[in-house]
């Protein structure tokens, strides 16, 4: 008995997965061939996604060695590559404690939670021609949703702890997590429109031209957004290692602080890999249908890269401040990109409703203008909050004048 | 403009990206040490102490422990005292060099290692024996004498006793034994009982051994 | 409905990674507001005033190392300065610039800290300037490795000068220093200085005013940023500082971005205070030759000396009843003074900005606890 598949399933437009299926499909039920399909690719998917933060964790800590001219791991393996192993295994043996007070239900529930975000959004980043786990129509509204996940892990973990550091984490990762929801969402509403699609596939498609230059101020509100949802600096207030030691998690212990960290890490790639997909074009560059991968892993670095370089450079912003740039600034940027946005389409879009290659050149151009625009005059706006107000005396109180008054 | 300084910051961080680490990674490689370093493993010249525990009565610590019995034999032999325990405690050492420089016969070095590391507080005593035993390779710390011979420690070279007083060590020996210069003349009449150097009257005074 | 709060009290410290040692702050927060701040501190006394009374003059400047162990040199200074005064004698010239080089390359040593420290609790996320400024630190305990033998506690100087000359390979080590070192601190300038993140952090957030700052008693950078540019080194100039010009850095309005700033302009005016006592370092001898190992003052008698250190005015005072040590010494260590407004500059901030601050305060628990 053969088994066939649906073609509007969700999962159809997966080549492994249809393979798996139709082969268990002549021995088996369907609805177990459909079950032992979708084991292998979640299998896959998720052991790649842990051997990708596997390696990010590694590569941060060597990138962060080397901005601040240090060595960075170097000990296990060559190049210190088998120090996530290390780690692993030290964690591994380290006891798994839960404070007294705590509760255990909800605190030991926020690993998992950390983690299934992450690996959800994995499943419709498409990372080379036609091969997303499962290429949703509905993909960035997916995104958004789940992604938003975290907010839960991470309150559930400032609560149960019985901890006020990590009651201050949670509170902090709460209140930016939330105001950062609405200038991404609104950020990436301009990318939907000009792809005129909402599946991630029909974006990447869409981008003749890459959308890091036609949607340039989307680019930069999702940028910031994804990394106060990640916690990354200069946002990273729910931890600040320095004020609040670690945060919300600075309960956890053991394999369940891996797993904590493990979905942060993994977070940055995902984010990164949903602003490969949506601003950068993917899986697109020359001889697409066969290295797409190999261009989506070369753009996935750079963006990593990219993080990784803020992270070494800037301070921390505060909680409060954090909060009056993603409502002040981000909110008014994005709107506006949305305005313009949408009455550039309105303007330039034929009578097949459609934009061509050169329509995109012209909106490139003119939201880059827009954005120049934006960050001037925001710039001038927010110079009294920079500016010295007074500056201090260039050195020039001299001791003799001080001997002789006194 | 605003954002501009945050975009030096990044040119900074990357410009140090390119840069060589400056830190090292110290079982493999090792910082040079100035032969001034003080170190650790204390050097010791038996056959210049005279037993006197100035060091142990300026340590500000008070780790050094010195047991002297007078020796019958011989004083014009140079063994004024026998030093029956002269044990310091590095495990409450602060290094500060001190009794180096309350000795005042040059018997007493500041070492020039740092890695006598232990896994109990007991064990972290120089006895006297370690003392006596131990390679001879002396900080310069408060002692012009090796540095003006250019002596570098961590060179590997050992200094003798000889050579590691800031005078001649023939007009020592007979300090040492309580007897005055003019009362005898005779440099190479000095009959020496001490364990090592028994033919030391052959040696020339060269230079510092281990001198670059 | 009606959201019901009450203030939290939280323990920073002893074991929280941004109070400089192991300093407890018993803080009331408000939501993040500070309202109740309660400083305890104690942690790290080891009587180092009454151990003095128990070693002779020469052994205690092993203690003062112990004080503030990121400037030891400073600590050095003011005790052999306060025995000077004591037995009523003077350095050798010699002796006064290597005490004022070594003085002023340790205060540029303890500012790096300070800043990189300052910076690292803003949240640079693994002190990447806190990295720059030890490398450039690093370089200093090599030149205090050459002088004296020891990075950190060095025990360098002698009542009566220092305890031996420098090394023939000092010298060009140090102009090694002096030459690769602008280079680094205007990397760092250029990488923090006028970073707009450092900016709305720091500038008018907990601002000292002048008046509270001076009847507090608080002195150095903290004093200096509030607007009174009163510097012992002009003030009242000891060893070789007379010889040398130089200018005292003052902030304006004494918040934290002022405090900051003024560390790294005194590391400029500490460069060339450098440059300029080694153009005028002549040779000669460098301690007193005439001095007994065991000093011993007359009855009595008592001495002030205190110096400029980098975290402000310290203090020694010593009593002698004619015996080999002190009978009486007590320290004024300028990160104890400068804590007592450590009140007016936390409450009414945030926690964020709690942390911050104390680092712009740089205070030092070997020094405060003693």
């Amino acid at each position: 008995m053969s088994c066939r598949l649906a073609a509007d399933n969700v999962l159809y437009g997966n080549p492994l997965f249809r393979w798996v299926y139709d082969l268990a499909g002549s021995a088996l039920p369907c609805w177990l061939a459909y079950i032992i399909a979708g084991l292998v690719v979640m299998f896959i998917v998720v052991n790649g996604v842990l051997a990708g933060t596997a390696v990010l964790t590694w590569a941060e800590r060597k990138l962060l060695g080397r901005f601040q001219n240090r060595v960075g791991p170097n000990r296990w393996g060559p190049f210190g590559l088998l120090q996530p192993m290390a780690d692993l295994v030290k964690l591994l043996t380290k006891e798994n404690l839960t404070p007294k007070g705590a509760d255990r239900l909800v605190f030991n529930l926020v690993p998992i939670l950390m983690m299934m975000p992450t690996l959800l959004v994995v499943a419709v980043v498409p990372f080379a021609m036609n091969t997303a786990v499962a290429d949703l129509s509905i993909g960035v509204l997916y995104i958004l949703a789940v992604s938003s996940l975290t907010i839960l892990a991470i309150f559930m973990a400032g609560w149960s702890s019985n901890n006020r550091f990590a009651l201050f984490g949670a509170a902090r990762g709460v209140a930016v997590l939330v105001s950062y929801e609405v200038p991404v969402v609104l950020s990436l509403l301009g990318v939907v429109m000009v792809a005129g699609s909402m599946s991630l596939s029909g974006v990447v498609e869409a981008q003749a031209v890459p959308f890091l230059l036609v949607q340039p101020i989307a680019l930069f509100v999702f940028a910031a957004g994804t990394s106060a949802e990640l916690n990354r600096t200069p946002f990273d207030v729910a931890e600040g290692e320095s004020e609040i030691v670690a945060g919300y998690h600075i309960e956890y212990s053991g394999i369940k602080f891996a797993i904590i960290q493990a979905s942060e890490f993994g977070g940055t790639i995902t984010a990164s890999a949903v602003i490969v997909t949506l601003f950068l074009a993917g899986w697109q560059g020359p001889l697409a249908s066969y290295l797409g991968w190999l261009w989506f892993l070369l753009k996935l670095g750079l963006v990593l890269f990219l993080f990784v370089w803020v992270r070494a450079t800037y301070p921390r912003l505060r909680t409060d401040q954090i909060m009056a740039f993603s409502w002040k600034f981000l909110l008014s940027i994005s709107l506006i990109n949305l305005l313009a946005t949408s009455l550039e389409i309105y303007w330039l879009r034929g009578a097949e409703r459609a934009l061509t290659t050169g329509d995109l050149w012209i909106m490139a151009l003119m939201n880059l203008a827009i954005a120049a625009a934006c960050l001037l005059v925001a710039g001038r706006l927010s110079q009294a909050k920079v500016r010295r107000v007074r500056p201090p005396l260039p050195v020039a109180a001299s001791g003799t004048a001080a001997r002789e008054a006194r | 403009m605003y954002g501009l300084q945050m975009v030096r910051g990044l040119l900074v961080t990357l410009k140090n990206l390119t840069r060589k680490p400056f830190t090292v990674q110290y079982p493999e490689e090792r910082l040079p040490q100035h032969p001034r370093f003080r170190g650790e493993e204390f050097v010791w010249y038996e056959e210049r102490c005279t037993g006197c525990a100035s060091c142990a009565k300026y340590c500000p610590l008070g780790i050094i422990k010195i047991v002297t019995s007078p020796s019958g034999t011989a004083v014009p032999q140079g063994d004024k005292y026998r030093l029956e325990v002269f044990d310091i405690e590095i495990a409450r050492c602060m290094f500060c060099g001190l009794c180096v420089e309350a000795c005042p016969y040059d018997a007493l070095f500041m070492g020039s290692g740092f890695e006598q590391g232990r896994y109990s507080r007991r064990d972290l005593v120089i006895p006297i024996q370690q003392l006596r035993e131990s390679d001879k390779r002396p900080s310069t710390w408060f002692r012009p004498q090796l540095e003006e011979a250019k002596y570098n420690p961590h060179l590997g070279q050992p200094v003798d006793w000889k050579q590691a007083g800031r005078e001649s060590w023939r007009w020592h020996q007979r300090e040492k034994a309580g007897l005055r210069l003019d009362s005898h003349p005779a440099d190479s009449n000095v009959p020496d009982e001490t364990e090592k150097p028994t033919q030391a009257n052959a040696l020339p005074e060269g230079p510092v051994q281990g001198a670059r | 409905m009606t959201i019901r709060t009450e203030p939290v009290t939280v323990n920073i410290g002893p074991q929280h990674p941004s109070t400089h040692g192991v300093f407890r702050l018993r803080v009331t927060f408000d939501g993040e507001v500070v309202v109740q701040v309660e400083p305890v501190f104690g942690y790290l006394h080891r009587g180092t005033e009454k151990l003095a009374e128990e070693r002779n003059y020469v052994q205690v400047v092993t203690l003062t190392d112990r004080l503030d162990y990121v400037s030891s040199m400073t600590n050095n200074q003011a005790y052999c300065l306060a025995v000077e005064k004591l037995l009523e004698v003077e350095p050798p010239p010699r002796g006064k610039y290597l005490r004022t080089i070594t003085a002023e390359l340790q205060r540029i040593a303890s500012h790096l800290v300070g800043v990189g420290f300052f910076l690292q609790e803003l949240g640079t996320f693994g002190g990447t300037p806190l990295m720059y400024c030890f490398r450039s630190r690093e370089r200093i305990l090599d030149l205090f490795e050459m002088l004296c033998g020891a990075r950190i506690t060095v025990s360098y100087m002698r009542p009566g000068g220092v305890f031996a000359d420098a090394p023939a390979d000092f010298w060009p080590a140090l102009a090694t220093f002096l030459n690769a070192f602008p280079g680094e601190l205007a990397e760092l300038e250029q990488l923090i200085l006028e970073n707009e993140i450092l900016m709305v952090r720091t500038r008018g957030v907990s601002p000292l005013p002048l008046d509270l700052a001076i009847n507090c008693s608080v002195s150095g950078p903290v004093l200096r940023a509030s607007g009174l540019a009163w510097d012992w080194r002009k003030v009242d100039p000891y060893d070789a500082y007379d010889k040398v010009e130089f200018q005292v850095p003052v902030g304006s309005n004494g918040d934290n971005y002022d405090r900051f700033w003024v560390r790294m302009q005194e590391v400029r005016q500490s460069l060339s205070i450098v440059r300029q006592c080694i153009a005028q370092i002549e040779p000669g001898p460098v301690r007193l030759p005439d001095l007994p190992l065991v000093l011993r003052a007359a009855p009595g008698k008592e001495a002030y000396g205190r110096i400029e250190a980098p975290r402000g005015e310290l203090g020694f005072y010593l009593v002698s009843d004619g015996g080999v040590s002190p009978y009486r010494c007590k320290i004024r260590s300028p990160s104890l003074i400068n804590l007592t407004v450590t009140e007016h500059l936390l409450v009414g901030w945030k926690l964020a900005d709690m942390i911050v601050t104390l680092g712009s305060v740089d205070i030092n628990m070997g020094e405060v606890d003693r």
